[in-house]
Protein backbone atom coordinates (compact mmCIF):
# COMPACT_ATOMS: atom_id res chain seq x y z
CA UNK A 1 0.00 0.00 0.00
CA UNK A 2 2.84 2.29 -0.66
CA UNK A 3 2.42 2.75 -4.22
CA UNK A 4 2.01 6.65 -4.69
CA UNK A 5 -1.12 5.90 -6.80
CA UNK A 6 -3.08 4.76 -4.15
CA UNK A 7 -2.32 8.34 -2.24
CA UNK A 8 -3.12 10.07 -5.23
CA UNK A 9 -6.21 7.54 -6.15
CA UNK A 10 -7.82 7.42 -2.48
CA UNK A 11 -9.06 10.28 -0.36
CA UNK A 12 -12.23 9.08 1.57
CA UNK A 13 -14.28 7.22 -0.96
CA UNK A 14 -18.27 8.49 -0.40
CA UNK A 15 -19.65 5.52 -2.54
CA UNK A 16 -21.61 7.91 -4.84
CA UNK A 17 -21.68 5.49 -7.65
CA UNK A 18 -20.42 8.10 -10.39
CA UNK A 19 -17.26 6.23 -11.40
CA UNK A 20 -19.28 3.27 -12.28
CA UNK A 21 -21.87 5.61 -14.24
CA UNK A 22 -19.39 6.96 -16.17
CA UNK A 23 -17.02 4.19 -16.27
CA UNK A 24 -16.18 2.27 -19.89
CA UNK A 25 -15.69 -0.80 -18.75
CA UNK A 26 -18.72 -1.07 -16.52
CA UNK A 27 -20.74 -0.93 -19.33
CA UNK A 28 -19.10 -3.54 -21.21
CA UNK A 29 -18.36 -6.11 -17.98
CA UNK A 30 -19.52 -7.15 -15.03
CA UNK A 31 -17.26 -4.32 -12.73
CA UNK A 32 -18.07 -2.27 -10.69
CA UNK A 33 -15.34 0.52 -9.40
CA UNK A 34 -17.55 1.82 -6.55
CA UNK A 35 -17.48 -1.23 -5.14
CA UNK A 36 -14.12 -2.05 -5.31
CA UNK A 37 -12.66 1.08 -4.40
CA UNK A 38 -15.00 0.60 -0.61
CA UNK A 39 -13.56 -2.98 -0.71
CA UNK A 40 -10.04 -1.12 -0.84
CA UNK A 41 -10.93 1.42 1.97
CA UNK A 42 -12.03 -1.28 4.56
CA UNK A 43 -8.46 -2.58 4.16
CA UNK A 44 -9.52 -5.94 4.42
CA UNK A 45 -6.34 -8.40 3.41
CA UNK A 46 -8.48 -11.37 3.03
CA UNK A 47 -11.26 -9.54 0.56
CA UNK A 48 -7.89 -7.47 -1.10
CA UNK A 49 -5.83 -10.48 -1.74
CA UNK A 50 -9.04 -12.19 -3.34
CA UNK A 51 -9.52 -9.22 -5.49
CA UNK A 52 -5.65 -9.15 -6.84
CA UNK A 53 -6.41 -13.07 -7.98
CA UNK A 54 -9.87 -11.74 -9.55
CA UNK A 55 -10.53 -11.00 -12.94
CA UNK A 56 -12.06 -7.80 -11.56
CA UNK A 57 -9.00 -5.86 -11.33
CA UNK A 58 -8.59 -6.32 -14.97
CA UNK A 59 -11.62 -5.29 -16.38
CA UNK A 60 -10.66 -1.26 -16.41
CA UNK A 61 -9.70 0.25 -19.44
CA UNK A 62 -7.36 3.11 -17.91
CA UNK A 63 -8.98 5.78 -19.80
CA UNK A 64 -9.47 7.70 -16.28
CA UNK A 65 -12.87 9.13 -17.47
CA UNK A 66 -13.32 8.18 -13.66
CA UNK A 67 -11.09 10.81 -12.50
CA UNK A 68 -12.85 13.62 -14.23
CA UNK A 69 -16.26 13.19 -12.63
CA UNK A 70 -15.42 11.65 -8.86
CA UNK A 71 -16.76 14.74 -6.92
CA UNK A 72 -13.43 13.58 -4.16
CA UNK A 73 -10.88 13.89 -6.88
CA UNK A 74 -10.38 10.25 -6.64
CA UNK A 75 -9.04 7.92 -9.66
CA UNK A 76 -10.03 4.39 -8.99
CA UNK A 77 -7.78 3.98 -12.11
CA UNK A 78 -5.30 4.68 -10.30
CA UNK A 79 -6.11 2.14 -7.53
CA UNK A 80 -6.17 -0.64 -10.33
CA UNK A 81 -2.84 0.28 -11.57
CA UNK A 82 -1.32 -0.34 -7.89
CA UNK A 83 -3.28 -3.10 -7.43
CA UNK A 84 -2.00 -5.01 -10.75
CA UNK A 85 1.44 -4.27 -9.85
CA UNK A 86 0.57 -5.62 -6.38
CA UNK A 87 -0.70 -8.68 -8.38
CA UNK A 88 1.96 -8.97 -10.33
CA UNK A 89 4.67 -8.83 -7.80
CA UNK A 90 3.07 -11.57 -5.81
CA UNK A 91 2.30 -13.85 -8.85
CA UNK A 92 -1.53 -13.72 -8.39
CA UNK A 93 -2.07 -12.47 -11.82
CA UNK A 94 -2.03 -16.27 -12.72
CA UNK A 95 -5.21 -17.09 -10.76
CA UNK A 96 -7.44 -15.24 -13.61
CA UNK A 97 -7.84 -15.37 -17.03
CA UNK A 98 -7.67 -12.16 -17.68
CA UNK A 99 -4.45 -11.61 -15.75
CA UNK A 100 -2.56 -14.34 -17.35
CA UNK A 101 -2.59 -11.93 -20.50
CA UNK A 102 0.05 -10.47 -18.83
CA UNK A 103 2.16 -12.48 -20.48
CA UNK A 104 1.16 -11.65 -23.96
CA UNK A 105 1.57 -7.81 -23.23
CA UNK A 106 4.98 -8.36 -21.98
CA UNK A 107 6.15 -10.34 -25.23
CA UNK A 108 4.92 -8.09 -27.56
CA UNK A 109 4.91 -4.27 -25.93
CA UNK A 110 7.42 -5.24 -23.56
CA UNK A 111 9.86 -6.70 -25.96
CA UNK A 112 9.25 -4.18 -28.58
CA UNK A 113 10.61 -1.30 -25.96
CA UNK A 114 13.50 -3.19 -25.07
CA UNK A 115 14.25 -4.13 -28.84
CA UNK A 116 12.82 -1.05 -30.80
CA UNK A 117 12.40 1.85 -28.29
CA UNK A 118 8.88 1.89 -29.30
CA UNK A 119 5.58 -0.05 -27.61
CA UNK A 120 4.81 -1.01 -30.95
CA UNK A 121 6.74 -3.18 -33.81
CA UNK A 122 5.17 -2.54 -37.39
CA UNK A 123 5.72 -6.43 -38.31
CA UNK A 124 4.40 -7.12 -35.16
CA UNK A 125 1.33 -5.72 -35.60
CA UNK A 126 -0.09 -7.49 -39.09
CA UNK A 127 -3.63 -8.81 -39.49
CA UNK A 128 -2.54 -12.49 -38.34
CA UNK A 129 -3.15 -11.39 -34.52
CA UNK A 130 -5.10 -7.67 -35.69
CA UNK A 131 -8.02 -9.27 -38.50
CA UNK A 132 -9.98 -5.86 -37.76
CA UNK A 133 -7.11 -4.18 -39.17
CA UNK A 134 -8.89 -4.99 -42.89
CA UNK A 135 -7.47 -5.43 -46.12
CA UNK A 136 -6.14 -1.92 -46.53
CA UNK A 137 -3.45 -3.06 -43.82
CA UNK A 138 -2.71 -6.34 -45.60
CA UNK A 139 -1.46 -3.73 -48.45
CA UNK A 140 0.32 -1.57 -46.39
CA UNK A 141 2.50 -4.80 -44.52
CA UNK A 142 2.64 -6.02 -47.78
CA UNK A 143 4.48 -2.25 -49.19
CA UNK A 144 5.47 -0.96 -45.29
CA UNK A 145 9.19 -0.04 -47.49
CA UNK A 146 7.57 1.68 -50.35
CA UNK A 147 3.88 2.96 -47.97
CA UNK A 148 6.57 5.02 -45.71
CA UNK A 149 8.88 6.02 -47.88
CA UNK A 150 6.31 8.17 -49.30
CA UNK A 151 4.90 9.50 -46.25
CA UNK A 152 8.27 10.82 -44.77
CA UNK A 153 9.74 7.52 -43.12
CA UNK A 154 13.01 6.55 -41.96
CA UNK A 155 12.15 2.80 -41.66
CA UNK A 156 15.31 0.85 -39.74
CA UNK A 157 17.04 3.93 -40.90
CA UNK A 158 20.44 6.01 -39.28
CA UNK A 159 19.42 9.37 -37.54
CA UNK A 160 16.05 10.86 -36.40
CA UNK A 161 12.84 10.41 -38.17
CA UNK A 162 9.61 8.20 -38.23
CA UNK A 163 10.17 4.38 -37.44
CA UNK A 164 14.20 5.18 -37.74
CA UNK A 165 16.43 2.27 -35.63
CA UNK A 166 16.67 3.25 -32.94
CA UNK A 167 20.80 3.80 -31.59
CA UNK A 168 21.94 0.34 -29.87
CA UNK A 169 23.57 2.81 -27.11
CA UNK A 170 19.93 4.06 -26.84
CA UNK A 171 18.32 1.10 -26.22
CA UNK A 172 21.16 -0.06 -24.03
CA UNK A 173 20.08 3.21 -21.70
CA UNK A 174 16.29 1.89 -21.53
CA UNK A 175 17.90 -1.49 -20.99
CA UNK A 176 19.74 0.01 -18.06
CA UNK A 177 16.88 1.81 -16.78
CA UNK A 178 14.75 -1.66 -16.68
CA UNK A 179 17.06 -3.02 -14.56
CA UNK A 180 17.72 -0.45 -12.19
CA UNK A 181 14.01 0.51 -11.80
CA UNK A 182 12.74 -2.79 -10.97
CA UNK A 183 11.49 -2.98 -14.75
CA UNK A 184 13.77 -6.25 -15.71
CA UNK A 185 12.24 -7.75 -12.11
CA UNK A 186 8.75 -7.32 -13.36
CA UNK A 187 9.31 -8.80 -16.29
CA UNK A 188 11.14 -11.85 -14.88
CA UNK A 189 8.27 -12.41 -12.52
CA UNK A 190 5.81 -12.34 -14.92
CA UNK A 191 7.39 -14.92 -16.85
CA UNK A 192 8.58 -17.20 -13.64
CA UNK A 193 4.52 -17.29 -13.03
CA UNK A 194 3.18 -17.67 -16.06
CA UNK A 195 5.73 -20.52 -16.55
CA UNK A 196 4.69 -22.11 -13.38
CA UNK A 197 1.10 -21.78 -14.58
CA UNK A 198 1.60 -23.21 -17.46
CA UNK A 199 2.76 -26.49 -16.02
CA UNK A 200 0.00 -26.60 -13.95
CA UNK A 201 -2.64 -25.83 -17.23
CA UNK A 202 -0.61 -28.76 -19.11
CA UNK A 203 -0.25 -26.25 -21.77
CA UNK A 204 3.59 -25.65 -23.88
CA UNK A 205 4.80 -22.59 -23.12
CA UNK A 206 8.47 -22.25 -25.19
CA UNK A 207 9.95 -18.32 -25.92
CA UNK A 208 7.99 -15.69 -28.55
CA UNK A 209 4.80 -16.34 -29.28
CA UNK A 210 4.25 -19.19 -31.37
CA UNK A 211 3.52 -21.78 -28.61
CA UNK A 212 0.11 -23.15 -26.97
CA UNK A 213 0.00 -21.17 -23.60
CA UNK A 214 0.50 -17.66 -25.25
CA UNK A 215 -2.38 -18.59 -28.03
CA UNK A 216 -4.51 -19.72 -25.27
CA UNK A 217 -4.22 -16.70 -23.37
CA UNK A 218 -4.41 -14.62 -25.84
CA UNK A 219 -7.58 -15.82 -27.57
CA UNK A 220 -9.26 -17.43 -24.96
CA UNK A 221 -12.76 -15.63 -23.60
CA UNK A 222 -14.62 -17.82 -21.24
CA UNK A 223 -17.33 -15.94 -21.94
CA UNK A 224 -18.04 -14.81 -17.98
CA UNK A 225 -16.78 -11.82 -18.35
CA UNK A 226 -19.39 -9.11 -20.03
CA UNK A 227 -22.92 -8.00 -18.92
CA UNK A 228 -25.60 -9.80 -19.81
CA UNK B 1 -10.73 44.58 -17.10
CA UNK B 2 -11.99 41.96 -14.84
CA UNK B 3 -13.36 38.72 -15.75
CA UNK B 4 -16.60 37.26 -14.93
CA UNK B 5 -19.07 34.23 -15.64
CA UNK B 6 -18.37 32.64 -19.08
CA UNK B 7 -15.48 34.12 -19.41
CA UNK B 8 -14.00 33.75 -15.70
CA UNK B 9 -14.28 30.16 -16.31
CA UNK B 10 -12.93 29.62 -19.82
CA UNK B 11 -10.09 31.36 -18.46
CA UNK B 12 -9.25 28.04 -16.04
CA UNK B 13 -8.91 26.00 -19.05
CA UNK B 14 -6.81 28.45 -20.97
CA UNK B 15 -2.95 27.28 -21.33
CA UNK B 16 0.02 28.94 -22.47
CA UNK B 17 1.86 26.90 -25.33
CA UNK B 18 4.94 28.12 -26.17
CA UNK B 19 5.63 30.26 -28.94
CA UNK B 20 8.56 28.43 -30.70
CA UNK B 21 11.89 25.90 -30.10
CA UNK B 22 10.51 22.75 -29.70
CA UNK B 23 11.80 19.38 -28.69
CA UNK B 24 9.47 17.07 -30.62
CA UNK B 25 8.94 13.29 -29.27
CA UNK B 26 7.05 10.94 -31.34
CA UNK B 27 3.82 8.53 -31.21
CA UNK B 28 4.33 4.52 -30.91
CA UNK B 29 0.98 4.30 -33.02
CA UNK B 30 0.97 7.36 -34.96
CA UNK B 31 4.44 6.40 -36.49
CA UNK B 32 3.24 2.98 -37.42
CA UNK B 33 -0.45 4.07 -38.54
CA UNK B 34 -0.45 7.59 -39.22
CA UNK B 35 3.26 8.30 -40.98
CA UNK B 36 1.93 11.06 -42.96
CA UNK B 37 0.73 12.82 -40.04
CA UNK B 38 3.80 13.39 -38.25
CA UNK B 39 5.42 14.69 -41.62
CA UNK B 40 2.77 16.75 -42.13
CA UNK B 41 3.17 18.27 -38.57
CA UNK B 42 6.96 19.22 -39.26
CA UNK B 43 6.46 20.28 -42.73
CA UNK B 44 3.57 22.56 -41.60
CA UNK B 45 5.74 24.20 -38.58
CA UNK B 46 8.84 24.50 -40.54
CA UNK B 47 7.67 25.38 -43.37
CA UNK B 48 4.23 27.55 -43.23
CA UNK B 49 5.08 28.83 -39.64
CA UNK B 50 9.16 29.25 -39.61
CA UNK B 51 9.74 27.61 -36.62
CA UNK B 52 12.36 26.07 -34.60
CA UNK B 53 11.26 21.88 -33.96
CA UNK B 54 14.12 19.43 -32.94
CA UNK B 55 13.73 15.70 -33.01
CA UNK B 56 16.43 13.54 -31.40
CA UNK B 57 17.64 9.87 -32.91
CA UNK B 58 18.08 8.63 -29.57
CA UNK B 59 14.97 9.81 -28.14
CA UNK B 60 12.24 6.68 -27.48
CA UNK B 61 9.28 5.32 -26.54
CA UNK B 62 7.68 7.31 -22.59
CA UNK B 63 6.37 3.54 -22.50
CA UNK B 64 2.99 4.86 -22.11
CA UNK B 65 1.48 1.60 -23.74
CA UNK B 66 3.44 -0.77 -21.35
CA UNK B 67 2.86 1.22 -18.62
CA UNK B 68 -0.96 1.42 -18.94
CA UNK B 69 -0.75 -2.26 -19.98
CA UNK B 70 0.97 -2.18 -16.67
CA UNK B 71 4.11 -4.61 -17.72
CA UNK B 72 6.32 -1.12 -17.10
CA UNK B 73 6.25 -0.13 -13.09
CA UNK B 74 5.96 3.88 -12.60
CA UNK B 75 9.53 4.02 -11.51
CA UNK B 76 10.51 2.63 -14.92
CA UNK B 77 8.37 4.84 -16.68
CA UNK B 78 9.10 7.83 -14.84
CA UNK B 79 12.78 7.39 -15.69
CA UNK B 80 12.39 6.97 -19.21
CA UNK B 81 10.31 10.47 -19.06
CA UNK B 82 13.46 11.87 -16.96
CA UNK B 83 16.02 10.66 -19.89
CA UNK B 84 13.30 12.15 -22.50
CA UNK B 85 14.17 15.69 -20.42
CA UNK B 86 17.57 15.17 -20.57
CA UNK B 87 18.14 14.65 -24.33
CA UNK B 88 15.77 17.88 -24.32
CA UNK B 89 18.02 19.54 -21.74
CA UNK B 90 21.27 18.43 -23.60
CA UNK B 91 19.88 19.42 -27.00
CA UNK B 92 19.15 23.38 -25.33
CA UNK B 93 15.37 23.24 -25.59
CA UNK B 94 12.86 23.83 -23.07
CA UNK B 95 9.43 23.33 -24.56
CA UNK B 96 8.77 19.69 -24.79
CA UNK B 97 6.01 18.80 -27.87
CA UNK B 98 4.63 15.19 -27.68
CA UNK B 99 2.63 13.72 -30.25
CA UNK B 100 0.65 11.29 -28.79
CA UNK B 101 -1.99 12.05 -26.18
CA UNK B 102 -0.79 9.26 -23.67
CA UNK B 103 2.67 10.58 -23.88
CA UNK B 104 1.00 14.00 -23.12
CA UNK B 105 -0.72 12.38 -19.94
CA UNK B 106 1.95 10.66 -18.58
CA UNK B 107 4.48 13.52 -18.55
CA UNK B 108 2.12 15.79 -16.89
CA UNK B 109 1.11 13.05 -14.55
CA UNK B 110 4.94 12.94 -13.39
CA UNK B 111 5.47 16.08 -13.49
CA UNK B 112 2.10 16.34 -11.04
CA UNK B 113 3.56 13.49 -9.25
CA UNK B 114 6.97 15.34 -8.49
CA UNK B 115 4.93 18.33 -7.76
CA UNK B 116 3.28 16.75 -4.73
CA UNK B 117 5.95 13.80 -3.52
CA UNK B 118 9.61 15.95 -4.20
CA UNK B 119 11.22 12.54 -2.55
CA UNK B 120 9.91 11.12 -5.96
CA UNK B 121 11.67 12.97 -8.31
CA UNK B 122 15.11 12.67 -6.30
CA UNK B 123 14.76 8.95 -6.44
CA UNK B 124 14.25 9.35 -10.23
CA UNK B 125 17.17 11.78 -10.49
CA UNK B 126 19.03 9.28 -8.78
CA UNK B 127 18.09 6.91 -11.23
CA UNK B 128 18.93 8.16 -14.38
CA UNK B 129 22.13 9.42 -12.88
CA UNK B 130 23.24 4.88 -12.18
CA UNK B 131 21.58 4.73 -15.45
CA UNK B 132 22.70 6.70 -17.82
CA UNK B 133 25.00 9.29 -16.25
CA UNK B 134 22.42 12.09 -17.71
CA UNK B 135 20.57 14.98 -15.75
CA UNK B 136 17.80 16.89 -16.73
CA UNK B 137 15.85 20.29 -16.37
CA UNK B 138 11.66 19.84 -16.07
CA UNK B 139 10.62 21.33 -19.23
CA UNK B 140 9.47 24.95 -19.03
CA UNK B 141 6.42 24.07 -21.40
CA UNK B 142 4.74 20.75 -22.40
CA UNK B 143 2.01 21.03 -25.32
CA UNK B 144 0.64 18.39 -27.14
CA UNK B 145 1.50 18.61 -30.64
CA UNK B 146 -2.34 19.43 -31.44
CA UNK B 147 -1.52 22.29 -28.53
CA UNK B 148 0.35 23.86 -31.25
CA UNK B 149 -2.05 23.50 -34.25
CA UNK B 150 -3.98 25.37 -32.42
CA UNK B 151 -2.17 28.26 -31.10
CA UNK B 152 -1.62 28.84 -35.04
CA UNK B 153 -5.34 27.07 -36.23
CA UNK B 154 -5.79 31.41 -37.47
CA UNK B 155 -2.09 31.34 -39.42
CA UNK B 156 -3.16 27.96 -41.08
CA UNK B 157 -6.56 29.13 -41.95
CA UNK B 158 -5.21 32.59 -43.51
CA UNK B 159 -2.77 29.89 -45.87
CA UNK B 160 -5.58 27.68 -46.74
CA UNK B 161 -6.76 26.80 -49.94
CA UNK B 162 -10.31 25.17 -48.78
CA UNK B 163 -12.36 25.47 -45.93
CA UNK B 164 -14.88 22.51 -43.84
CA UNK B 165 -17.80 23.91 -45.95
CA UNK B 166 -20.06 21.99 -48.75
CA UNK B 167 -19.50 23.11 -51.89
CA UNK B 168 -22.67 22.99 -53.14
CA UNK B 169 -24.84 24.12 -50.22
CA UNK B 170 -22.16 26.72 -48.89
CA UNK B 171 -22.93 25.52 -45.63
CA UNK B 172 -20.51 24.20 -42.83
CA UNK B 173 -19.95 20.56 -42.44
CA UNK B 174 -20.75 18.53 -39.66
CA UNK B 175 -17.49 17.37 -37.45
CA UNK B 176 -17.62 15.10 -34.55
CA UNK B 177 -14.71 15.89 -32.59
CA UNK B 178 -13.10 13.04 -29.94
CA UNK B 179 -9.97 14.45 -27.82
CA UNK B 180 -8.93 11.36 -26.09
CA UNK B 181 -9.14 10.14 -22.63
CA UNK B 182 -5.83 11.07 -21.17
CA UNK B 183 -5.63 14.59 -22.74
CA UNK B 184 -7.83 16.18 -19.93
CA UNK B 185 -9.52 13.67 -17.98
CA UNK B 186 -6.89 13.06 -15.76
CA UNK B 187 -6.04 16.55 -15.43
CA UNK B 188 -8.35 19.19 -17.31
CA UNK B 189 -6.82 22.10 -16.63
CA UNK B 190 -3.59 21.00 -18.71
CA UNK B 191 -6.13 20.65 -21.83
CA UNK B 192 -7.67 23.32 -23.70
CA UNK B 193 -10.76 23.30 -22.60
CA UNK B 194 -11.07 20.48 -19.98
CA UNK B 195 -12.65 17.51 -20.23
CA UNK B 196 -15.90 18.48 -20.80
CA UNK B 197 -16.12 21.23 -22.75
CA UNK B 198 -12.45 20.72 -24.97
CA UNK B 199 -11.66 23.09 -27.55
CA UNK B 200 -8.49 22.10 -28.88
CA UNK B 201 -9.78 20.43 -32.03
CA UNK B 202 -13.38 22.62 -31.37
CA UNK B 203 -10.74 26.06 -32.16
CA UNK B 204 -9.72 23.81 -35.36
CA UNK B 205 -13.15 23.70 -36.69
CA UNK B 206 -14.50 26.91 -36.14
CA UNK B 207 -11.09 28.59 -37.44
CA UNK B 208 -11.37 26.22 -40.81
CA UNK B 209 -15.18 27.25 -41.74
CA UNK B 210 -17.03 23.93 -39.86
CA UNK B 211 -19.62 23.43 -37.54
CA UNK B 212 -18.64 20.94 -34.25
CA UNK B 213 -21.53 18.51 -33.59
CA UNK B 214 -22.46 18.08 -29.62
CA UNK B 215 -23.56 14.50 -29.55
CA UNK B 216 -24.71 12.33 -26.01
CA UNK B 217 -21.35 10.06 -26.53
CA UNK B 218 -18.84 12.89 -27.43
CA UNK B 219 -16.72 12.45 -24.17
CA UNK B 220 -16.88 8.26 -24.11
CA UNK B 221 -13.50 6.92 -24.86
CA UNK B 222 -12.82 5.25 -28.30
CA UNK B 223 -12.23 2.04 -26.38
CA UNK B 224 -8.38 1.40 -27.03
CA UNK B 225 -8.13 0.45 -22.83
CA UNK B 226 -4.58 -0.73 -23.60
CA UNK B 227 -4.61 -4.52 -22.84
CA UNK B 228 -8.52 -3.93 -24.06
CA UNK B 229 -7.20 -3.91 -27.33
CA UNK B 230 -3.60 -5.57 -27.16
CA UNK B 231 -4.92 -8.90 -26.32
CA UNK B 232 -7.29 -10.49 -28.81
CA UNK B 233 -9.84 -12.06 -26.36
CA UNK B 234 -10.31 -8.29 -24.48
CA UNK B 235 -11.46 -6.97 -28.20
CA UNK B 236 -15.20 -6.80 -27.39
CA UNK B 237 -14.81 -3.74 -24.65
CA UNK B 238 -12.93 -1.96 -27.64
CA UNK B 239 -14.86 -2.54 -30.38
CA UNK B 240 -17.76 -1.89 -28.17
CA UNK B 241 -16.84 1.39 -26.48
CA UNK B 242 -16.52 2.76 -30.74
CA UNK B 243 -20.04 1.21 -31.30
CA UNK B 244 -21.44 3.29 -28.77
CA UNK B 245 -20.46 6.11 -30.10
CA UNK B 246 -20.73 5.48 -33.77
CA UNK B 247 -24.48 4.50 -32.62
CA UNK B 248 -25.10 8.34 -30.33
CA UNK B 249 -23.44 10.17 -33.28
CA UNK B 250 -25.46 8.56 -36.14
CA UNK B 251 -28.30 10.82 -36.25
CA UNK B 252 -26.79 13.92 -36.66
CA UNK B 253 -24.72 12.87 -39.75
CA UNK B 254 -21.31 13.73 -39.56
CA UNK B 255 -19.50 14.57 -42.28
CA UNK B 256 -15.84 13.31 -40.77
CA UNK B 257 -14.84 13.09 -37.47
CA UNK B 258 -11.80 14.76 -36.06
CA UNK B 259 -9.40 13.14 -33.42
CA UNK B 260 -6.29 14.55 -31.52
CA UNK B 261 -5.16 11.06 -30.42
CA UNK B 262 -3.08 8.64 -32.03
CA UNK B 263 -4.92 5.59 -31.34
CA UNK B 264 -8.25 6.95 -31.24
CA UNK B 265 -8.24 7.39 -35.58
CA UNK B 266 -7.28 3.96 -35.75
CA UNK B 267 -10.07 2.50 -33.87
CA UNK B 268 -12.64 4.60 -35.03
CA UNK B 269 -11.31 3.63 -38.59
CA UNK B 270 -10.56 0.24 -38.44
CA UNK B 271 -13.97 -0.49 -35.82
CA UNK B 272 -16.26 0.80 -38.82
CA UNK B 273 -14.49 -1.83 -41.06
CA UNK B 274 -15.21 -4.56 -38.74
CA UNK B 275 -18.72 -3.69 -37.45
CA UNK B 276 -19.19 -3.20 -40.97
CA UNK B 277 -18.52 -6.71 -41.79
CA UNK B 278 -19.49 -8.88 -38.53
CA UNK B 279 -23.23 -6.74 -38.18
CA UNK B 280 -23.65 -5.48 -41.59
CA UNK B 281 -23.69 -1.85 -40.36
CA UNK B 282 -22.70 1.26 -42.02
CA UNK B 283 -22.38 4.95 -40.87
CA UNK B 284 -21.58 7.09 -43.90
CA UNK B 285 -23.76 7.86 -47.04
CA UNK B 286 -24.18 4.68 -49.64
CA UNK B 287 -22.50 2.20 -47.57
CA UNK B 288 -19.28 4.09 -47.02
CA UNK B 289 -18.07 4.91 -43.35
CA UNK B 290 -17.89 7.88 -41.74
CA UNK B 291 -14.25 9.77 -42.56
CA UNK B 292 -12.40 9.66 -39.48
CA UNK B 293 -8.98 12.17 -39.92
CA UNK B 294 -6.30 13.61 -37.65
CA UNK B 295 -5.66 17.08 -36.73
CA UNK B 296 -2.36 17.18 -38.58
CA UNK B 297 -3.81 15.41 -41.71
CA UNK B 298 -6.58 18.20 -42.23
CA UNK B 299 -4.55 21.00 -41.51
CA UNK B 300 -2.93 19.78 -44.91
CA UNK B 301 -6.00 19.21 -46.21
CA UNK B 302 -6.92 23.16 -45.71
CA UNK B 303 -3.48 24.37 -46.90
CA UNK B 304 -3.74 21.74 -50.23
CA UNK B 305 -1.42 19.49 -49.85
CA UNK B 306 -1.94 16.29 -51.82
CA UNK B 307 -3.82 14.02 -49.90
CA UNK B 308 -1.81 10.45 -50.59
CA UNK B 309 1.22 12.85 -49.05
CA UNK B 310 -1.06 12.97 -45.71
CA UNK B 311 -1.63 9.27 -45.83
CA UNK B 312 -5.48 9.34 -46.52
CA UNK B 313 -4.69 5.93 -48.14
CA UNK B 314 -3.85 4.31 -45.56
CA UNK B 315 -7.50 4.66 -43.84
CA UNK B 316 -9.92 2.16 -44.10
CA UNK B 317 -12.83 4.23 -44.40
CA UNK B 318 -12.30 6.61 -47.51
CA UNK B 319 -11.65 10.04 -47.01
CA UNK B 320 -12.80 10.70 -50.74
CA UNK B 321 -16.60 11.81 -50.25
CA UNK B 322 -15.39 14.31 -47.56
CA UNK B 323 -12.92 15.81 -49.92
CA UNK B 324 -15.56 16.24 -52.92
CA UNK B 325 -18.03 17.60 -50.68
CA UNK B 326 -15.48 20.31 -49.98
CA UNK B 327 -14.06 20.41 -53.93
CA UNK B 328 -10.59 19.50 -52.72
CA UNK B 329 -8.51 17.82 -56.11
CA UNK B 330 -7.22 14.74 -55.89
CA UNK B 331 -5.99 12.11 -58.73
CA UNK B 332 -7.40 8.73 -57.66
CA UNK B 333 -4.81 7.25 -59.56
CA UNK B 334 -1.46 8.00 -57.95
CA UNK B 335 -3.70 6.86 -54.50
CA UNK B 336 -1.08 3.83 -54.02
CA UNK B 337 1.48 5.04 -55.75
CA UNK B 338 5.36 4.87 -54.42
CA UNK B 339 7.31 8.11 -54.00
CA UNK B 340 8.67 7.53 -57.50
CA UNK B 341 5.07 7.31 -59.25
CA UNK B 342 5.22 3.66 -59.25
CA UNK B 343 2.11 1.81 -58.54
CA UNK B 344 1.80 -0.51 -55.92
CA UNK B 345 -1.47 -2.58 -57.22
CA UNK B 346 -4.50 -1.78 -54.87
CA UNK B 347 -5.83 -3.35 -51.54
CA UNK B 348 -8.60 -5.88 -51.86
CA UNK B 349 -11.94 -4.54 -50.81
CA UNK B 350 -14.08 -5.43 -47.63
CA UNK B 351 -16.89 -7.30 -48.27
CA UNK B 352 -19.70 -5.03 -46.64
CA UNK B 353 -18.01 -1.68 -46.23
CA UNK B 354 -18.37 0.58 -49.46
CA UNK B 355 -14.86 2.07 -50.28
CA UNK B 356 -13.28 3.97 -53.21
CA UNK B 357 -10.13 2.71 -54.27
Amino acid sequence: MQDVRFQEGLKACINCGTCTAICAAASFYNYDPRSLVDTIQRRDDDEIIELLKSETIWYCGECMSCKTRCPRGNTPGLVIMALRAMSQDLGYFVESEKGRQQLAIKRTVGQWILDHGYCLYLEGVGTNLHPEQGPIWDFIQKNWKETFERLGGNYKGEGPGILRKIPEEALDEIRKIFDITGGTERYENIEKFSKLKAQELNLELKDGIDNEYFRHIYSNNNQSHERE
Amino acid sequence: MKAEGKQAIWKEYQKEIADDKYFYVRSCVRQNFFPGSETTFLRILREELGKDIYEHACHTTCTGIGYHGDIVPVDTMMTVVARQFAMMTEAGYENLVPSCITSFGIYTEVMDTWHHFPETEQKVRDYLWKATGREFQIPKNLAHASDIVFKFRKEIAAKAKYQLINKETGKPLKVVEHIGCHYAKMFPDKGIGGAEYPYVLTGMIEEWGGEVIDYPERRHCCGFGFRQYLVQANRGYSMSCSHKKFESMKPYQPDLILTNCPGCPMFLDKWQYAIAELEGKTYGANGQGIPVFTYEELAGLMLGYNPWDLGLQMHQVSCEPLMDKIGIEYNSETKYHDKNGNSLGVPEKPTVLKVSL
